[in-house]
């Protein structure tokens, strides 16, 4: 079926009428047998009329109520556990195993157990936790690097770096990187942005932290509006808590109050 | 949820051909189920998703206590993913008459349901639409006219954020356009709801959803404009809508969904169409359609453009779909000179020929368009010819459809009337052997004998 070409234009153009042309009609026109006239046709909505379209519509609607009535698309296997030790997760979906695992249990630290979303974030942890060298120089030169990869900025204190990832990188005020030790059920996919942005409660458990620096014991509430972007360093957790609930890799005699 | 996975293929665990076969039976079914007029019934679309979706879960029934349990723990638990968990299980447990009863029974249970599909968390709502679905399918009344009051005020909540629609918000208005199609669809709809519908500020709410513009969805408008067509085509207060300017929108609609058609292969765009052609169509036969010196008509011949362009894409992608475009094409014509007039001008004359070897009920709508059109007289039939009129005539009197050739009897007695010379060439072209075939056929042989007489002696 060829469409003029000006068509488009005209669809394209002005709104408008097209000026009739002269209607004259001849009362032979209708004279039986001859019996056309010119009507707009109404259907109801039983009428046999509409059974193609409302056949589709159908189609369609099975289509999407398939996708809707089940879980979002994803394979379902038999149920199955996670095989890490310690771990009884149980699972039905392979997607969701995938990023539990990938988010539980591949970047563990091996002194303390928390696990990292990521292998730098894993490396960051070890350093600025697990090695004695790395306290004694933070005492003299700024040795907390950005979380970011690829940005090269240090910092003096873990709370200097937080309120640059915050500043300039964005972060919520509120973010944490490590999970807490209990896997809490199939993570969504996805989850692993969550892990940067956890609200603050929404896990529903106090950060049991026993961190590299200081750390309040409570969550802070949410941050100021826009408006104040600097008052909210005064109630941020004076640093970010890299793991929860874990032991220290090397004893300390007392918390540190230096690097507030 | 539909827009997102529109258009994506679930995984293949079979081959193409076997998909197509198994359309084919749905789509038999389907028409059967339409024919024993069950096809309204939500039960027929249940049951072929719930075998696909769910096979071996079972819906429990629920009790007032375990329903509050779960509305409780979605409002007010601490971790997403158990608020969740929550609204899951209820949804499941919705999928059964009995549930949905004592749900509806509980009170403040569908004002829990509207916070959470107001909710700020995305998956919430997502899950709570699911509820909202699962309500909207259920065969007893009572409890889909209990979510009704609701939905005024969810699409205002939802309008209210129309700046800045996101996914989640999409998904809930496409939830509740399908819920409210459902209601709508309702046997007792034309007495009991939709009076109240058109009686609330919803006919202006699901207009808004469909105007054109970067906001509008295509989700979100099929489900409101499938809404539109059940609520016009139950007859009830048509003229109220007209006024509310239903009929400047859905032609802006018109033109938004041809333009759309050029610019992308997007095959969901018949979805829309359908609805559309069938709320314009009937609409045009109100009274109020015709008022004089309103601009509540529908004059714009770029519609007319629009819907060619309509018709094109529908021959390419779904030709069973192209007889209610032609429906719509009769009746802007039908009464209209300046429609009929369009119809010269912009050329579409040859176009709407091509459709004639397309099927016998597109025929027959093709030539009564032509009819509309060749009886306003002889301004007009001058300029159906010459060109391929005639010979397009005489293959359609070669069909055996009685219809097909009873339209075309008529048209060829107004162009014998209305333009000199068209007798002449159709005797020269052996138009009298094309109606001598017809001679005894019951219901043509007069008009084929009239046409006789007028073609040999004038």
């Amino acid at each position: 079926m060829q469409l003029p070409p000006a068509l488009h234009a005209r669809l394209a153009g002005a709104p408008g009428s097209a000026e009739p042309l002269p209607v004259e009609r001849d009362p032979a026109a209708r004279t039986a047998p001859f019996r056309f006239a010119p009507r707009p046709v109404r259907f109801p909505r039983e009428h046999d009329f509409f059974e193609e379209g409302d056949v589709q519509r159908h189609l369609y609607l099975q289509d999407v109520l398939t996708q809707v009535g089940g879980a979002p698309e994803r394979p379902r296997v038999p149920e199955f556990t996670c095989q890490v030790a310690g771990c009884c997760q149980v699972f039905d979906a392979l997607e969701d195993y995938e990023h539990h695992y990938h988010t539980l249990h591949r970047n563990v630290c091996s002194f303390c157990k928390r696990a990292f979303p990521s292998g730098h974030l894993l490396d960051t942890h070890i350093l600025e936790w697990h090695d004695s060298l790395f306290q004694i120089l933070a005492e003299r030169q700024d040795m907390y690097q950005c979380l970011v990869e690829g940005c090269t900025e240090k910092f003096r204190t873990s709370r200097d770096r937080k309120e640059h990832l915050v500043m300039r990188h964005l972060y919520p005020v509120d973010f944490r990187f490590d999970k807490p030790r209990k896997s809490r059920g199939p993570v969504m996919p996805g989850a692993a942005e969550q892990v940067l942005a956890e609200a603050p409660g929404d896990d529903g458990v106090p950060s049991e932290v026993d961190a590299m620096e200081v750390c309040s014991e409570h969550v802070e509430p949410p941050p100021a509006p826009a408006g104040e972007r600097r008052a909210y360093s005064h109630r941020i957790p004076s640093t970010i808590c890299f793991g929860q609930g874990a032991s220290r890799g090397f004893k300390r005699a007392k918390k540190r109050n230096k690097h507030q | 949820m539909w827009s997102r996975q529109r258009g994506r293929l679930k995984p293949l665990c079979c081959g193409v051909e076997e998909l197509r076969c198994r359309r084919r039976e749905r789509e038999a079914a389907l028409r059967k189920a339409r024919r024993e007029q069950q096809l309204v019934s939500k039960r027929l679309l249940r049951d072929e998703a719930l075998e696909e979706a769910e096979e071996g879960c079972v819906a429990m029934i629920f009790g007032e206590a375990e329903i509050q349990q779960f509305l409780r723990l979605a409002q007010r638990g601490t971790e997403e993913k158990e608020r969740e968990g929550a609204l899951v299980s209820l949804r499941r447990g919705l999928q059964r008459p009995e549930t949905q009863q004592t749900f509806i029974r509980l009170e403040g249970s569908i004002r829990t349901l509207v916070g959470l599909l107001t909710s700020n968390q995305a998956l919430l709502q997502l899950e709570a639409a699911r509820c909202l679905h699962e309500l909207s399918h259920s065969e007893q009344s009572a409890v889909v006219e209990a979510c009704l009051p609701a939905t005024s005020y969810l699409l205002t909540y939802l309008s209210g954020h129309s700046s800045d629609f996101i996914s989640p918000h999409l998904t809930v208005l496409e939830a509740l356009g399908y819920a409210l199609s459902q209601l709508l669809q309702a046997k007792e709809a034309p007495e009991k709801i939709i009076p109240s519908v058109l009686g609330s500020t919803l006919p202006q709410h699901m207009l808004q959803l469909l105007q054109p513009g970067p906001k509008l969805n295509l989700g979100v408008a099929v489900e409101f404009a499938w809404c539109l067509h059940y609520i016009i085509c139950s007859q009830v207060n048509n003229a109220l809508l007209i006024t509310q300017g239903a009929l400047s929108t859905l032609g802006l609609l018109l033109l938004d969904l041809a333009g759309a058609v050029q610019r992308t292969e997007d095959a969901g765009l018949e979805l829309l169409a359908c609805p559309v052609f069938r709320c314009l169509s009937n609409l045009l036969t109100e009274a109020a359609a015709e008022a004089v010196g309103g601009q509540l008509q529908l004059r714009d011949e770029r519609v007319v453009a629009a819907l060619f362009i309509l018709l094109q894409f529908l021959l390419q992608k779904q030709p069973s779909l192209l007889p209610e475009g032609l429906w719509l094409l009769n009746n802007l014509t039908a009464n209209s000179p300046s429609f009929c007039t369009s119809l010269l001008s912009l050329d579409l004359i040859e176009p709407l020929l091509h459709l004639l070897s397309v099927s016998n009920v597109v025929s027959v709508l093709v030539l009564t368009v032509l009819c509309n059109v060749a009886e306003k007289g002889p301004a007009y039939c001058q300029r159906l010819w010459p060109g391929p009129l005639l010979s397009s005539l005489l293959d359609t009197l070669a069909f055996s459809d009685t219809e097909v050739v009873g339209q075309s009897l008529e048209l060829l007695q107004l162009l014998f009337l209305y333009q000199p010379g068209a007798a002449q060439a159709f005797l020269q072209q052996s138009g009298l052997q094309a109606l001598q075939r017809h001679e005894e056929v019951a219901q043509l042989q007069d008009r084929v004998h009239a046409l006789q007489q007028t073609a040999l002696h004038g």
